[in-house]
């Protein structure tokens, strides 16, 4: 056995020109260190120091010398390399900019107004400063749960469908059409259609909570939709298989296997479907109107909501319009953070809830 | 329990093809059939139809007769489902369900159809199972643990453990070692020797020594050419075909000369 395991060659000694060309030359290590913290130190400066904005392109240039330098010691292949890193950090940069900048602005301007009167106060008989957002906050909570409440069995029912009963069938090839065309609705159509299907009922001019919630499903619907059908798509084959064998009919497979299995992604879907469409503005300023009393029912009279409070203090901020002007940003922020706990949430689900592997 | 299995003049279709054509064979209770063949020759094919199994692929469809115990279970009102709680399958790729820890893996079966048991009788059925697949003395301390946390050749003791829990008559295995190390595949072995003793089983399988080592009788697959339907050559004792089979290609195969 000890035999075959030597190699036939073994020379103690690398020859140095064939180690030479395996090694090739390089940039020292610290060079490309160095740059990026030289072009980031000059960015920031740029933007929040006194010298001005055009200092971020200087920034820009002195990154750009380490592909150049590349290119002169190392040669084409790896000087491609740090050139297209360049190019791809460059652009996370870009896209972070107004990230960064929304979130600075509202934070900033936002969390003055942040306080237990804005909270706990509706605009109700108020002029001028004070007052809060409790009605506004309780109409988007009240509307988006009903939007959920709409659209989460519809578009898990359909997912269910089209992955579960409809696979090749002509029906579920129309209805996946169909949801995409629906992910493209714009949502002032998806308004007026809650406002047109509403006034079918009430006559028109009508108002109401649970209108804006339809407005909102049928935005949320195709997101639904697509999220499950992807998650659905996700679980294998065998445990389908594996359940038939046992001789559990299908429904119960789909019940007490497919969906627990897929449970943690289907959650994060309908998380992140309601993140999307709780800052919608356009539909809920149709149906839902705005008030300024709190109002708890869906289903009789106007309802504010945070988008559409925000726009209409912005608009119309009265005299002096300092304070309202002030309760928008705020009200922005709550927004912001309500989205962010969503997502945060749908992080800790998908966590949790997802089967535990080995551990 | 233990019931044996004639089927004759069975033909399997996915959608227009024709995969296996003209079966008839019968297996005998309480002793291993082997199916052997080369890769495509419909040995799985047939396997899964014996338990309807065949039909959840769309377009599948099957004609002849699978009498088990003199019913046909593809007459008009056998409800497939039956079929499947009455004989057992254990795939090739280990596939205990992930959101379920090793007891309820075990309970699956009656867990998924929603059974009401005392806990008493599902701890016996946990016990016993796990016992019979030869797996109760690695997990007895875990058996809350997630049965995907197992390795490959756990899980599938896991799987066939699930498969019998149900007592069915009889228990189809699709190669069921082929992923799994040679010292799982002699547990695995070693554990269906046991089990002949109460049920009947058969096994489709790659290896011929496994083949040999495992069976009584023993089929042969073979499909004259790509695009062909796979045909049953011929099938007898074990120990008959591996020694003095009759047809020259299923000499051909066992002696490894071509497959």
């Amino acid at each position: 056995m000890t035999s075959t395991m030597q190699s036939p060659t073994s020379s103690p000694t690398p020859s140095p020109e064939i180690a030479q060309s395996l090694r090739g030359r390089s940039l020292p290590t610290w060079a490309p260190k160095a740059f990026g913290a030289a072009a980031v130190a000059l960015a920031l400066v740029g933007v929040f120091g006194p010298v001005g904005f055009w200092l971020v392109f200087v920034a820009w240039l002195v990154a750009a010398v380490i592909p150049l330098w590349s290119m002169i010691v190392e040669g084409r292949r790896k000087a491609t390399d740090r050139f297209v890193t360049l190019l791809v950090t460059t652009a996370f940069v870009i896209a972070l900019f107004p990230l960064g900048s929304i979130l600075t602005t509202v934070v900033s301007r936002g969390a003055p107004v942040l306080g237990s009167e804005f909270f706990t106060y509706s605009m109700r008989n108020i002029v001028g400063e004070g007052g809060g957002i409790y009605h506004a906050l309780m109409g988007t909570l009240l509307i988006t749960a009903a939007a959920a409440a709409i659209s989460v069995p519809i578009g898990l029912f359909t997912a269910i469908y089209l992955i579960e009963y409809g696979e090749g069938k002509r029906l579920a090839r129309w209805i996946r059409f169909l949801v995409d065309v629906m992910t493209g609705i714009p949502s002032i159509v998806a308004g007026l259609f809650a406002y047109a299907l509403f006034v079918i009922f009430f006559g028109p001019g009508v108002r109401m909570g649970i209108g804006g919630a339809v407005a909102l499903s049928v935005l949320m619907i195709p997101v639904v939709v697509r999220s499950c059908e992807e998650m659905l798509k996700l679980v294998p084959n065998e445990l389908r298989e594996a359940s038939y064998a046992l001789g559990v009919p299908k429904w119960r497979t789909i019940v007490k296997v497919v969906l627990p299995t897929a449970l943690a992604g289907i959650v994060t879907g309908v998380t992140l479907a309601v993140a999307r469409v709780i800052g919608e503005t356009a539909p809920l300023l149709i149906i839902a109107g705005l008030t300024d009393s709190v109002n708890f029912n869906l289903f009789d009279g106007r309802m504010a909501t945070l988008p559409v409070f925000t726009y209409f203090s912005i608009i119309t901020p009265g005299v002096p319009p300092g304070p309202s002007i002030e309760r928008a940003w705020g009200a922005a922020l709550v927004l912001l953070i309500i989205v962010m706990l969503l997502n945060l949430a749908a992080r800790l689900v998908s966590y949790f809830f997802s089967p535990k592997g080995e551990r | 329990m233990a019931k044996s299995i004639d089927v004759s003049d069975l033909n399997i279709y996915y959608g227009d093809f024709l995969a296996v054509e003209g079966v008839t064979i019968p297996v005998a209770a309480r002793s291993v059939t082997a199916f052997i063949g080369p890769s495509g020759c419909g040995k799985s094919t047939f396997l899964r139809s014996l338990n309807r199994m065949h039909e959840v692929i769309r377009g599948a469809r099957v004609d002849g007769k699978v009498l088990v115990d003199g019913q046909d279970l593809y007459a008009d009102d056998m409800d497939p489902v039956n079929v499947r709680r009455m004989i057992g399958m254990v795939f090739q790729r280990p596939n205990p369900f992930p959101t379920m820890s090793i007891a309820e893996n075990v309970l699956a079966g009656q867990k998924l159809n929603s059974k009401r048991m005392k806990k008493s009788e599902a701890d016996d059925i946990v016990e016993r199972s796990l016992r019979s697949a030869g797996l109760w003395n690695e997990v007895k301390d875990r058996l809350d643990r997630p049965g995907s946390g197992l390795s490959g050749g756990q899980q599938q003791r896991l799987c066939i453990a699930r498969a019998i829990a149900t007592q069915p008559e009889v228990l189809l295995m699709d190669e069921p070692c082929s992923a799994l190390d040679p010292i799982s595949t002699s547990v695995i072995e070693d554990l269906i020797h046991e089990l002949k003793k109460d049920y009947t089983i058969v096994i489709v399988t790659h290896n011929m020594q496994q083949a040999a080592r495992v069976s009584d009788t023993t089929a042969f697959f073979n499909l004259a050419g790509v695009g062909q339907p796979g045909r049953l050559i011929e099938h007898g004792p074990t120990e008959k075909m591996f020694s003095n089979p009759e047809d020259p290609a299923t000499e051909a195969y066992i002696q490894g000369r071509f497959g």
